[in-house]
């Protein structure tokens, strides 16, 4: 009998660890949101928001240069990465079982390992001599290599879900393969995918480390892809490596916005795996 | 002397190494309900699927024979016209799930490209749907998603989706193993009408349905085509006593 006692003792305890764990990752989430709420809101007014641009040890000023900076980055990150990672992972959906699927599935996993910093490194070394050197686009190519995993991933994944029937029915009706693939089976799987940009994007919207060699910083305002521009997490190091108090506000200021950013990324990713589910 | 539409010649398919059907010859006849049966991975619904080459999508299947629709050899035409002539129906009813039952019904065209006027597409959409049946029912929802029908609805939507092609020769595997009694009696009666129309060849699992339904019945074992006759015959009288142990339940 006492045996049987220590025994549901072992499992109340067992229970009871692991809800404390999962308990404790709440903390340093509410802890984050927290300091960044209480250091950051008091710095958002309409100028902080919409003045063009802001220059540490200079009072005033906003930061529209480096959320325009921000999104045009990431707006051609997307379009480099998205064909590239859908048609990686209809190839590893399609080819289970074929040596090449496993050896690119291995290097993807690899690719996502690399140190952000590092593909920055690599992507100047690509681009030193060449007029993209310094440029919004080589920025937006590094930040593209770090998407492509996510996207590709998530594409796989979703195709794989998709019983094999759908294919079989297209091609059963005298449809070419290609188009059974385009017209059939991504449309099928589109929440999917877009979950996985949604994702890629929320990943490298706060990315500085591949930023520094390759888009560089701009102080002024700009919007030519082919010259240096800044962005948010960039912003964020620059006030913060300036380090005057104004300057640290500005940091938690832009932190702030960074943080919603991402937030709402996230809540329309659960949206549209929602909303666009699809019932076979 | 019945005609002749679709027939295969010495054919053999191998998955890899492994044979899965074996010199198989057999003429499927014009307007005729055909059933090949036989136990599991006893080949039929391999032979079924090189008879409009979708085996070709399994990377390992070798195939050496011949198969003829009228006199020309499918093998060597281009499969998509393959398979537009020769239809085919699924186990588990797959209808789009991207599309709503009226673009299901014109997938074939809308999904190869081909251009149809509006008045012409509506008129292959009731046509198919009166054919399978299902117009009546679903005539008010046709800009709904197909995947909101009953699960024998949505197989008779896959079999409008077949018809809209006009093929010569519509292909079913298994096609009410995965509905009720009720839905299954719809389909059987439904390709009872069709065969006037298109030949029905039809791979099932069921003997009292290739009883019910079918002229000509096929037995397959182990990869050859043991038996193959009318079916009246086939069911009272059959030549070989495989066939006669299957049909008696003796294994199975």
């Amino acid at each position: 009998m006492a045996n049987i006692k220590i025994r549901l003792l072992k499992n109340k305890i067992f229970e009871i660890v692991i809800f404390v764990f999962s308990m404790l990752i709440i903390l340093p989430l509410f802890l984050i949101v927290f300091t960044i709420i209480q250091k950051g809101i008091i710095m958002i007014n309409f100028e902080f928001l919409f003045a063009e641009k802001i220059i540490p040890g200079i009072k005033g000023g906003g930061i529209l240069r480096d959320i325009i900076g921000s999104v045009i980055l990431i707006f051609f990150a997307t379009i480099f990465s998205v064909p590239v990672g859908i048609f990686i992972g209809v190839y590893l959906a399609e080819n289970p079982k074929s040596k090449i699927t496993f050896f690119v599935q291995w290097c993807i996993e690899i690719l996502q390992g690399i140190p952000s910093i590092i593909l920055g490194l690599v992507v100047y070394l690509w681009l030193y001599k060449t007029p993209l050197k310094f440029t919004s686009l080589s920025g937006s190519l590094a930040l593209a290599i770090m998407m492509i995993p996510v996207i590709t991933k998530s594409t796989e994944e979703t195709i794989k879900l998709i019983p094999h029937s759908f294919k079989e029915a297209a091609i059963a009706l005298g449809v070419p393969y290609y188009k059974a693939i385009l017209k059939v089976i991504l449309p099928a799987s589109m929440s999917g995918i877009v979950t996985g940009i949604l994702l890629g994007i929320a990943r490298i919207f706060g990315e500085t480390a591949p930023l520094l060699l390759t888009a560089f910083g701009n102080m002024n305002f700009n919007i030519n892809i082919f010259r240096p521009i800044n962005s948010l997490p960039y912003i964020i190091y620059k006030s913060w490596e300036y380090g005057t108090p104004d300057s640290l506000n500005v940091a938690w200021g832009a932190s702030f916005v960074l943080i919603l950013i991402i937030l709402i990324i996230n809540i329309i990713t659960k949206m549209v795996i929602k909303k666009w589910k699809i019932q076979f | 002397m019945e005609d002749t539409i679709l027939r295969t010649e010495n054919l053999h398919v191998y998955y890899g190494e492994k044979p899965a059907i074996r010199n198989v010859s057999i003429n499927f006849y014009k307007n005729k309900i055909t059933s090949i049966m036989g136990p599991s991975g006893c080949g039929k619904t391999t032979l079924l699927r090189c008879l409009n080459r979708i085996h070709e999508l399994v990377p390992t299947v070798r195939i050496d024979g011949n198969v003829f629709l009228h006199s020309e050899n499918i093998l060597k035409m281009n499969p998509i016209d393959v398979r537009r002539k020769i239809g085919m129906v699924f186990q588990r009813p797959n209808p789009f799930p991207t599309m709503n039952i009226y673009d299901n019904v014109i997938a074939g065209y809308k999904l190869n490209g081909i251009k149809k006027k509006k008045s012409e597409l509506d008129e292959i959409v009731e046509r198919s749907l009166k054919m399978a049946n299902l117009w009546s029912e679903v005539n008010n929802d046709l800009h709904k998603k197909g995947t909101f029908l009953s699960g024998g609805q949505q197989q008779r939507l896959c079999i409008a989706r077949a018809l809209a092609m006009n093929p010569e020769v519509l292909l079913l595997d298994e096609p009410t193993s995965a509905l009720d009694p009720i839905s299954t009696s719809h389909i059987e009666e439904l390709l009872v009408e069709l065969k006037k129309s298109v030949t029905i060849i039809i791979v099932t699992h069921n003997l009292a349905q290739a009883g019910r339904i079918s002229d000509w019945t096929a037995f397959m074992y182990l990869g050859d085509l043991v038996e193959f006759g009318p079916t009246e015959k086939v069911f009272t009288t059959p030549e070989n006593e495989q066939t006669e142990r299957f049909l008696t339940g003796k294994f199975g």
